[in-house]
């Protein structure tokens, strides 16, 4: 394994052709636009195809049709493109398709800006559009985890039948870092798909479809597809803990904004206070019971994020407010800076007495 | 004992949904047909959309997919570029198409896309009940356009045939009507046409056919018939819009159209 200089975007690419993704639909916007790129070059190398799409939504349904056909298959957009997704990603939970969607956020609301934002968020982890459903968020935070990730987040769709969405943001997809590829090719063989349409050949013909007109049926079908997501919760949630074994004020973030509010901690116990970082890689399902070890000696909590408050609500939730919950964030791909949050702990330790 | 009339293998053992006197039931047998007489069945994967003929998957005997509104021809597109040796279709009705999924078709006919569409026009939304549809015609009562339609408030009708022929992508673009056996016998031609475009590869490929809605309409199913023939092929005239087959094949419908 040799280590490579790339550009999260195109690391992310790369990593998803050698996760066996052969087909790839998507459209044209800021900050992600090297995945397209990459892989309008890189999928035609390996057999697949890349096709540009008129829309966002052309493309989430060529995602659909090709899921639907047994390929593995991925979009991906930026905030306000993700938004015009959500019609064909709620079709696609309904439907039971696996694919990857990866949103490499941006500041909103509206056209927002092109600067970086996680502002994204209950988007992504409460559903997104109509109806009752969950996709399965990963949360990289260095374009070395994207690497890792990516074979994981495709193995993931197919296994439970479900989106999964890679939650990133425009510093990692435009970042540059050393990664290091697995040695290992793309898998050769993938996961059997009998429920795929192929053509009905010597079998009764296969559908895929989100109409349930009967009521029976349609809660019946959001009953299943809740069992799924209690599967999820059960089984397949993951988080990084940072120095809070002894830690007295627990900092909490995701993505690009857990690298900052790491940097924070480092300075904080440099002068002495007890402090750690608990990082959800998973954002749904949250790592519930992991974050409740995280914070077991915590008297406050701080929220890091680039946005004004979405994240905080669910970390208040899973620690069952028995903890104060602070937040701090900055918006509109204004970036928080270590020092700023480090201010944060300052004052946090100051008025709430931890050591 | 000789079998002279039959179900086709491609249509399932069901009853449709649909009204009385709607054609919906002559053209999904036309296409079942055509399945049947190519014996691409086993290979075929199709497409339905939303409107009236939401439900086809469970008339067509193939392996099928339910677009979201108007998506259709994307879905189709993402099916085709996984399995290119395979038969897609799409079965779109005129809302579908020509309004909410206008871009959808524009651009996988530009594309070229190997998949072939079965473009109903009844000039209406059916399924949601009667409301005005981007083909319904300058006069024509829809629920909501219930004066008829005002061109200068509700603009003009769509000709989607005409508009997607321009475009280099298609390789066979037609429209026929199935108000009459005569026309029925014309309807079959080109949607075998359309498919055959498509096992050729030679690109994408349309039938619109023209449909009536007596329900919507207000009208008998006979009346309705002639009322179609009266009133939507003035203005949606039939015959083949553009072909790239082989001069025979376009010459053998141009001389019965």
């Amino acid at each position: 394994m040799t280590k490579v200089l790339m550009k999260g975007n195109e690391a992310l690419a790369e990593a998803a052709v050698r996760a066996g993704c052969r087909y790839f639909f998507g459209y044209p916007i800021t900050p992600q636009n090297e995945i397209p790129q990459y892989l309008a070059w890189r999928l035609p190398e390996e057999g697949g195809v890349f096709i540009q799409a008129e829309s966002e939504i052309a493309a989430i349904n060529m995602v659909y049709g090709a899921a639907g056909a047994g390929a593995r298959v991925m979009t991906s957009s930026s905030s306000l493109g993700i938004s015009l997704k959500q019609e064909g990603i709620s079709y696609i939970a309904c439907a039971e398709l696996p694919c990857v969607i990866v949103n490499m956020q941006r500041g909103g609301p509206g056209l927002g800006g092109i600067q970086p934002g996680q502002a994204d968020y209950f988007q992504a982890v409460k559903g997104g559009g109509h109806g009752d459903y969950h996709l399965l968020v990963l949360a990289p935070a260095t374009i070395q985890e994207i690497v890792d990730l990516m074979g994981k987040a495709f193995d993931l769709a197919d296994e439970y039948r479900n989106p999964v969405m890679i939650l990133g943001d425009g510093i990692l997809g435009q970042m540059m870092e050393a990664v290091e590829f697995p040695d290992q090719e793309a898998p050769t063989v993938l996961p059997q798909k009998p429920w795929a349409t192929t053509g009905a050949k010597g079998r009764a013909p296969n559908l895929i479809n989100s109409l349930y007109l009967d009521p029976e049926k349609l809660e019946q079908h959001n009953y299943h597809l809740q069992d799924k997501y209690q599967k999820m919760i059960e089984k397949e949630t993951l988080a990084e803990s940072y120095l809070t074994e002894d830690a007295e004020i627990v900092l909490v973030g995701y993505g690009s904004s857990a690298r900052i509010a790491k940097a924070a901690v480092d300075q904080a116990r440099k002068m002495g206070i007890k402090a750690g970082l608990f990082r959800p890689i998973t954002l749904y399902p949250f790592p519930h019971q992991e974050i409740q070890a995280a914070c077991q000696h915590a008297k406050q909590v701080l929220t890091v994020e680039m946005s004004l408050g979405q994240l905080v609500e669910d970390v208040r939730y899973h620690l069952e407010f028995r903890i104060p919950v602070h937040f701090y964030g900055r918006v509109g791909g204004m970036i928080p800076t270590p020092r700023e949050v480090w201010r944060v702990i300052e004052d946090l330790v100051k008025e709430g007495g931890a050591s | 004992m000789i079998t002279v009339f039959k179900r086709p293998e491609a249509l399932t053992l069901s009853n449709t949904h649909y009204c009385p006197g709607c054609t919906h039931g002559i053209i999904h047998r036309l296409v079942a047909e055509v399945i049947d007489e190519l014996g691409v069945r086993e290979e075929t994967i199709g497409i339905a959309s939303v409107g009236c003929s939401v439900l086809a998957y469970n008339y067509f005997n193939v392996d099928m997919q339910q677009a979201a509104h108007g998506r259709a021809p994307a879905v189709a597109t993402g099916v085709k570029r996984v399995h290119p040796d395979k038969i897609v279709f799409t079965y779109q009705g005129d809302g579908d198409l020509a309004a909410i999924g206008t871009a959808e078709i524009i651009h996988a006919a530009a594309r070229g896309e190997r998949f072939t569409t079965i473009f109903v026009n009844n000039a209406i939304y059916g399924m949601t009940g009667g409301q005005m549809a981007p083909t319904t015609l300058p006069g024509q009562e829809a629920t909501t356009a219930p004066k008829g339609r005002d061109p200068l408030v509700q603009g003009y009708p769509i000709r989607m045939s005409e508009i997607l022929a321009t475009l280099d992508g298609p390789a066979f673009i037609a429209r026929v009507s199935v108000h009459n056996p005569q026309e029925v016998a014309k309807a079959k031609k080109a949607i075998r046409q359309a498919f055959e475009a498509q096992i050729a590869g030679k690109g994408f490929a349309l039938v619109e056919v023209l449909s009536s809605c007596p329900t919507n309409w207000g009208f008998t199913p006979v009346e309705a018939l002639k009322w179609l023939e009266n009133n939507m092929i003035p203005y949606y005239p039939l015959g083949v819009k553009k072909s790239i087959m082989n001069a025979e094949d376009s010459q053998n419908l141009a001389e019965e159209g």
